[in-house]
């Protein structure tokens, strides 16, 4: 019984996992009858686990010997990543409702995958790090090539697999020079030997981060993100593109200050340099791409170099900075995929920007949340977007990098041309025949970030003060 | 109950998101009946409120309530918060309940437009932006509801959006008045980087520890304030737009001019009068500005042939005595004709309304006469509001308003008689040009067909207003007529009392005797003028005195410098600047974004190995970063 209980801090997962084998079971048993309801019961499942987050003390805790820690860094995490998780479920029912597509496991992967990007963001050696990593990518890359008679969708998810080994080869590669020159997984332990780790150790470190970096998708290990978000179906990039970032970023921030903090300088270097590539690239490989899943994974390539500005400034006020942007990419992504997958004429699906020519006309509700959603995207003041840039901008002018930060505002600008290209082609080109009308999920999805975005400078209190508790317990 | 004063702006607003979101979905009973119970709602509370605050008074005088803390940047952490005190309580039970009978009127009025949902939307979120102006703790809590003030006059002034004057006339609202807000913009953050804080009361407190008296830094605060001041409330340089704003429908006029927008200046110096008590010489510019602004319009209202725009230079005529009332130091003065004005201007607007609405919609009044017979309820509700405006003496709310400012004015250390002066000019004047319009309109011969057909919803606001353009005044009279001070008592706690210079009673009563001459006199000279039209009126058709008609017709030639001055030449430099270098480098940005683009894109080849190539040499190239840097 005690030791049940000593089991509590990691609920979240267990429930994620055990539900994951029941609906499992459930499926073997209903065969594709089950899929619909399955879905249900796995938000369900989503839900409670993120209750049980929620219900966690923000104090400090340590499981199986210090391989997993829970405290309020993590709480904050795990309940983006399972609002990313949610939200890709909630939107894809007309998806799943199709009959060559109608397969239990999607849910299941998603649960999988959600677990495994808990026990990313809870990971405190190296071994939780990986086992958590793996957990996750393995239940993308199949989730990647589910379309599996569509050959863009069996590509993008032989590309992502193939690159996703060669890079989880390198962070375990990384990992065990690491522990080579070191003489412990354990980040705490780490952290005390990492100031005369020499440079093996640097480049442990290095092969790390890329293998991170390879997650987050940020500038050079990017390769697949296009590709991949392209080629998979759309509400299976909005999940690449929400709830996954969320994990990775997370280990990155955990890795960067609890196990590396001696030799801050070094990484620091190396994350200015991702950041600086990751918003230039962003921001000029965007501006000429024509289909819209393209164009969003390069913003989403963008908008991990704006949010590893915040790390780069190595400070508390960064990583409050971090948080409070991963929340609001979180809500925006969802929000602009729930769009994206909204562009359907006769239960067809159509991804090229001129499709949506004219919207404001045919659909003014939608085109009008959607231009919230770029604006946002874009960085526009008073909408979300702007605060999430102000917060890192300002964490980075406080650090001295003052560089960083010009070059990031100066990207921003260039980015904002291509979302403004898009409320220009709704509101000013002759309209294009109406999509088929939004579903009820989309719509609630469509309407919460929406409102979210919209309203959240009347009262960023509640979001900015969690996301400063958070950050506090990384120090 | 004063913990309900939160619902007071959250009810109109709360009424605007519903008529928003249902974008006109509504049938037009349900819109009248959000889009006036919100207001009509919001006006209840605050009575309540009132009744509560005057009866059991609070500590201190006033009551504040936190919302929610806006954002916490360092030292920069304002707070939605409002704060109720005898200024602000007189401005918000002004702001309902007159905003609620204009929002009665118009659900009549306004019927049958297909506008009707987008209208009440937009009144809605008028009376809410200015509840939060002036309930508003904090400086940038004031700044959003007067932002947002503005926006509502440009979404109501260009209503009627299809005739592109409409659109015209809300832009020059738009601009002018930004000019004003852009000043003030600029005097917020010299209030935050110099004092550290926009919280008004902490201002009002620090201001004086940190400036002496006629300091720099206070009069450079005070100037930036009153430009947006002058901006808001139509006073030279910047009345220019409200004459235009006339292009919006009859009742957005009527609470444009009497409860919201353009008594936010007056608002805005009154609550920030430490600053401006630092500042005398800007103080004195106030006074002057008001001054020349009154004696200005005044001329113009006098030679205007549209019966909307005589009413429009009225109300930067009546503006201006609210700035001569500040400036001079008689600040409760100044709230007390606010009050007074708000009742009969939206009074005169509504009747004007009511009777163009039942002449189809003639403009100008020398199309109109002799309407009194068909049209008694708006006769009587435009007479009522003309004595009042003309400050007939003794029995109108506006003569009690009036002569507290003139008397005012005349004790004041500043300016003195030359300010008292100037507002007794004023004052025949007005008397003049308001008794012209009545007895032009509603008198002589008929020469227009017209048909009553008003119906309870828009008599009983006339009714109501009339009523209080009459007897609004009785809360403050003078030392010589019963000496009734509930409103200067009640405004004591926040608004200094004047410094009096001694003068006997009876100085105070030949002062008030001249200036009810004046009001009698300028009716007297108006009925001989225009209605019985005696010889010595011939001159009126003098080459002289008709060009003198059309430059005050035309506002004192102000559009028309403004427009050889600043608008041609802007657009001249634009045009001429149209292919400059700085082009020229944005083009290249857009080039060489494009190009960058080409390079960038032949990177993603979709070849697996090609990719994994990438990873290996940007870990190459992230190793060599960590080792030699």
């Amino acid at each position: 019984m005690n030791e049940a209980s000593a089991l509590y801090p990691a609920l979240p997962e267990l429930i994620l996992a055990g539900g994951a084998m029941v609906l499992l079971m459930i499926g073997a048993f209903g065969g594709e009858r089950a899929t619909s309801p399955m879905l249900s019961y796995a938000i369900a499942l989503l839900v409670v686990a993120g209750l049980a987050i929620a219900a966690m003390p923000d104090e400090r805790v340590a499981l199986f010997n210090g391989s997993f820690v829970v405290d309020g860094f993590a709480k904050f995490l795990k309940i983006l990543a399972v609002l990313g998780s949610i939200g890709t479920l909630w939107m894809s029912g007309d998806f799943l409702a199709d009959p060559d597509r109608r397969k239990f496991e999607y849910s299941v992967l998603i649960l999988l995958a959600t677990a495994g990007m808990f026990v990313l963001i809870s990971a405190g050696d190296l071994i939780a790090l990986y086992l958590g990593f793996e957990l996750m990518s393995l239940s993308l890359y199949v989730v990647a090539a589910f379309d599996r008679d569509n050959v863009q969708s069996t590509e993008a998810g032989l590309k992502y697999f193939v690159l996703g080994a060669l890079s989880s080869g390198m962070l375990l590669y990384g990992a065990s020079l690491i522990y080579g020159f070191t003489g412990t997984v354990k980040f705490a332990g780490i952290a005390q030997e990492a100031a005369n780790g020499g440079i093996g150790l640097i480049i442990g470190l290095v092969l790390l981060f890329a293998g991170l970096c390879f997650k987050v998708s940020a500038v050079p290990f990017h390769m697949w993100t296009p590709d991949v978000y392209q080629g998979a179906p759309t509400p299976i990039t909005a999940f690449f593109a929400s709830a996954p970032k969320v994990a990775a970023i997370a280990a990155f921030v955990r890795v960067s200050f609890s196990a590396f903090p001696a030799i801050a300088a070094q990484w620091q270097q190396i994350i200015i340099f991702v950041a600086i590539a990751s918003m230039a690239l962003g921001a000029f490989a965007a501006i000429g791409q024509r289909n819209i899943k393209r164009l969003m994974a390069y913003s989403s390539i963008g908008h991990m170099g704006y949010a590893l500005i915040g790390l780069a400034a190595a400070t508390g006020e960064g990583v409050q900075g971090v948080l409070v942007y991963m929340a609001i990419y979180v809500a925006m992504t969802l929000g602009t995929f729930a769009c994206i997958v909204s562009m359907r004429r006769n239960d067809k699906p159509f991804e090229e920007i001129t499709d949506l020519s004219g919207l404001a006309r045919t659909n003014p509700a939608q085109a009008f949340v959607l231009s919230m959603l770029l604006f946002s995207l874009a960085g526009i003041p008073p909408l979300a977007g702007f605060f999430a840039k102000f917060y890192v901008f300002l964490a980075a002018v406080k650090a001295g990098l003052f560089t960083l930060a010009v070059l990031g505002v100066l990207a921003s600008v260039v980015g904002a041309y291509y979302y403004l290209l898009i409320v220009k082609i709704m509101y000013f080109d002759e309209p294009a025949p109406a999509f088929d009308p939004m579903g009820n999920a989309l719509r609630s999805i469509v309407a919460v970030t929406g409102l979210f975005v919209i309203l959240f400078f009347a009262y960023p209190g509640p979001l900015v003060e969690a996301a400063a508790v958070a950050a506090k317990s990384l120090f | 109950m004063l913990a309900l004063l939160w619902l007071t702006p959250a009810l109109p607003l709360l009424g605007f998101v519903i008529l928003f979101a249902t974008a006109g979905r509504l049938p037009a009973s349900a819109v009248a009946a959000v889009g006036v119970g919100s207001v009509g709602l919001s006006a209840v509370i605050a009575l309540i409120i009132t009744a509560s605050f005057l009866t059991t008074p609070p500590e201190g005088d006033f009551y504040r309530q936190v919302l929610w803390r806006w954002i916490a940047i360092g030292s920069f952490n304002p707070e939605v918060a409002f704060r109720l005190d005898p200024l602000s309580l007189v401005m918000m039970l002004v702001i309902t309940f007159v905003g609620f009978l204009i929002h009665l009127y118009s659900s009549e009025f306004m019927a049958g437009d297909e506008g009707y949902s987008r209208f009440f939307a937009s009144m809605n979120l008028f009376v809410a932006a200015m509840l939060i102006l002036v309930l508003a703790d904090d400086l940038l809590l004031l700044y959003a509801g007067w932002e947002g003030v503005g926006l509502c006059s440009y979404l109501l002034i260009g209503f009627w959006y299809r005739d592109p004057a409409n659109g015209a006339a809300a832009r020059k609202a738009f601009i002018v008045t930004r000019i004003g807000d852009t000043a003030m913009v600029v005097g917020l953050i010299l209030l935050f980087t110099r004092l550290g804080t926009l919280a008004i009361p902490e201002l009002m407190e620090r201001a004086p520890q940190a400036w002496p008296a006629g300091s720099a830094t206070a009069t450079a605060a005070a100037a930036l304030l009153l430009g947006g001041a002058l901006g808001k409330s139509a006073q030279i340089p910047l009345q220019t737009w409200l004459p235009d704003a006339m292009a919006g429908p009859t009742p957005v006029s009527a609470l444009i001019h009497a409860a919201t927008m353009v008594t936010a200046g007056v608002y805005l110096i009154a609550r920030t009068h430490v600053l401006f008590e630092l500042a005398p010489a800007i103080q004195l510019a106030v006074a002057a500005i008001g001054a020349a602004t009154l004696l200005l319009a005044a001329f113009s209202a006098l030679n205007q042939h549209d019966f909307k725009r005589i009413l429009a230079y009225s109300t930067i005529s009546q503006i201006g005595y609210m700035f001569l009332a500040l400036g001079a130091g008689a600040w409760t003065a100044a709230i007390f004709h606010f009050m007074t004005h708000a009742f009969f201007k939206a009074l005169l607007f509504l009747a004007a309304g009511a009777v163009m609405m039942c002449i189809g919609d003639e403009h100008d009044i020398f199309r109109m006469g002799g309407l009194w017979r068909r049209l008694p309820l708006a006769f009587a509700s435009f007479l009522i509001g003309a004595a009042s405006l003309a400050a007939l003496p003794l029995v109108t709310a506006g003569f009690y308003s009036k002569d507290m400012i003139l008397w005012g004015a005349w004790t004041s250390g500043r300016g003195g008689p030359a300010l008292w002066a100037a507002g007794l000019i004023g004052a025949l004047v007005t008397a003049i040009y308001i008794f012209r319009a009545v007895f032009v309109v509603f008198f002589g011969e008929m020469q227009i067909a017209a048909r009553s057909r008003y119906g309870w919803r828009i008599a009983v606001p006339l009714g109501v207003l009339s009523v209080l353009a009459l007897g609004g005044g009785f809360v403050e009279t003078p030392a010589a007529l019963g000496h009734v001070e509930a409103f200067s008592r009640l405004l004591e706690a926040v608004l200094p009392t004047q410094r009096e210079v001694a003068a006997a009673p009876a100085t105070q009563a030949t002062v008030m005797a001249i200036a009810s001459f004046a009001a009698l006199a300028g009716v007297f000279i108006a009925y001989l003028v225009y209605l019985r039209r005696v010889r010595a009126a011939t001159i009126l058709d003098t080459s002289a005195v008709q060009r003198l008609h059309r430059f005050w017709l035309a506002g004192w030639g102000f559009d028309w410098l403004y427009d050889r001055v600043l608008v041609r030449p802007f657009l001249w430099f634009a045009q001429l600047n149209r292919d400059d270098a700085v082009d020229a480098v944005y083009d290249g940005v857009a080039f060489s974004s494009r190009v960058s683009h080409a390079y960038l894109s032949r990177t993603q080849t979709g070849r697996v190995r090609w990719y994994a190539g990438w990873l290996v040499a940007g870990s190459l190239a992230a190793i060599a970063i960590a080792v030699f840097a």
